[in-house]
């Protein structure tokens, strides 16, 4: 199982970030772990400055925005 | 070539509406009509280029880039960068961590937190279409003169001690970050997301903009703006920086209240100093940032902003009265 932490300060757009992820990981029936992190010095140690960031399986692999359907689906299949 | 949109408003509202132009409610009318079409239009071409070009940059780079630079780099270049550097207001807060752990000063910081929602690639070419490059480009220098005058009040008050203490003992972890896709299809992709994300955003901050704008534009006489926001009445500036403060909109949302002010003969540095203090650091904004500063190195950093725009204002008055 694939192990997601979107790391945020709880605002909407990691909100919806995180909401699409469970979404997109739904609608391919894929079972995911989505974490929320939103304590800054956490966010910080991860070496996110801009959220949301996306990590998969420890990896951080976006920062800065909500990423598309595509991009998710991506991540999730691969 | 934006004569197409006066055009299209003239059809519009002469002829299908009905309505008499030099009516008050007409000229208001025809002021949104043809705001909305153009600025709409222009927003969405804007965005995309700058999204196709990839002409922004990340936060982090910029961490990189002004990290370790003597004063003299660092403030031109932490103002300049904010221009292009897009980041969400709830970014603020680990953006500021962030530069003060890489050992950028706070002054440095502060500029560029100053800067950034002032001026953006977006607005400043907005700017220039509309009202022209002269305009645009006192814009940004007064934008950068706000950003370094600021930033360094702060570095000379020595005000570190109102930073909460707990930032300074965070530490940033090392990440390397996910590479951009630069191919054709990668940067149409990403500039037609860009225009869904910002268009999206800041809709209603420019339709409001415009309603305020075609208010000004068909019912505040000129008569009336002559004797209350000349060059004579020394309130005006303070004024105007004032009103901008707490409010929030986007850079691109103050500019048909810009135009409709200019076209009434509003001294350029009163309107520049308006669409400063709408656009700059506002009170939700500020609220955020209470997460990593002391409630009196806010209202400091409210009233340094407060001084340097109308700084700005005057000196801008002056010289082209």
């Amino acid at each position: 199982m694939k192990e997601i932490i979107v790391y945020g300060s709880g605002c909407k757009t990691c909100q919806n970030a995180k909401d699409l992820i469970r979404q997109v990981a739904q609608d391919l029936g894929v079972d995911v772990d989505v974490k929320e992190v939103t304590d800054t010095a956490e966010i910080l140690a991860a070496g996110v400055m801009s959220t949301p960031g996306i990590a998969i399986n420890g990896q951080i692999v976006h920062v800065g925005s909500i990423p598309e359907r595509a991009t998710i689906e991506g991540w999730l299949k691969g | 070539m934006l004569e197409i949109f006066t055009k299209l408003a003239d059809w519009l509202v002469w002829g299908v509406f009905g309505l008499k132009p030099q009516s008050r409610f007409g000229e208001a009318v025809h002021f949104f009509i043809e705001d909305t079409a153009k600025i709409f239009t222009l927003l969405v071409i804007i965005v995309f280029a700058m999204g196709f070009l990839r002409a922004m940059i990340a936060p982090e780079k910029v961490r990189e880039l002004v990290a370790g630079k003597s004063r003299f780099v660092s403030y031109p270049l932490a103002v300049m960068l904010g221009a292009v550097t897009p980041f969400c207001s709830c970014s603020s807060v680990p953006l500021f961590i962030g530069f003060l752990e890489a050992g950028i000063p706070l002054g440095v910081t502060m500029a560029f937190l100053i800067a950034s929602p002032m001026i953006n690639e977006v607005a400043v070419v907005l700017l220039a279409a509309i009202l022209g490059w002269q305009v645009a480009a006192l814009y940004v220098v007064a934008g950068m003169t706000v950003g370094i005058i600021g930033g360094l009040l702060i570095e000379a008050l020595k005000l570190e001690k109102w930073v909460e203490e707990y930032v300074w003992q965070i530490r940033m972890g090392k990440v390397a970050m996910p590479e951009a896709d630069t191919s054709w299809k990668g940067r149409f992709d990403f500039a037609r997301r860009e225009v869904r994300e910002i268009v999206g955003r800041i809709w209603k901050y420019v339709l409001i903009g415009i309603a305020v704008g075609a208010f000004l534009h068909g019912y505040v006489p000129k008569a009336w703006l002559a004797e209350h926001a000349s060059a004579d009445n020394w309130l005006a500036v303070p004024l105007a920086a004032l009103i901008g403060i707490p409010l929030y909109s986007s850079a691109s949302g103050v500019i048909p209240v810009v135009e409709s002010l200019l076209a009434k003969g509003v001294p350029v540095g009163t309107v520049l100093t308006l669409m400063m203090s709408v656009a700059a650091i506002s009170l939700p904004e500020m609220i955020i940032l209470r997460k990593v500063l002391k409630p009196q190195l806010i209202a400091t950093f409210a009233g340094i902003l407060f001084v340097a725009f109308i700084m700005v204002g005057y000196l801008f008055n002056g010289l082209f009265a």
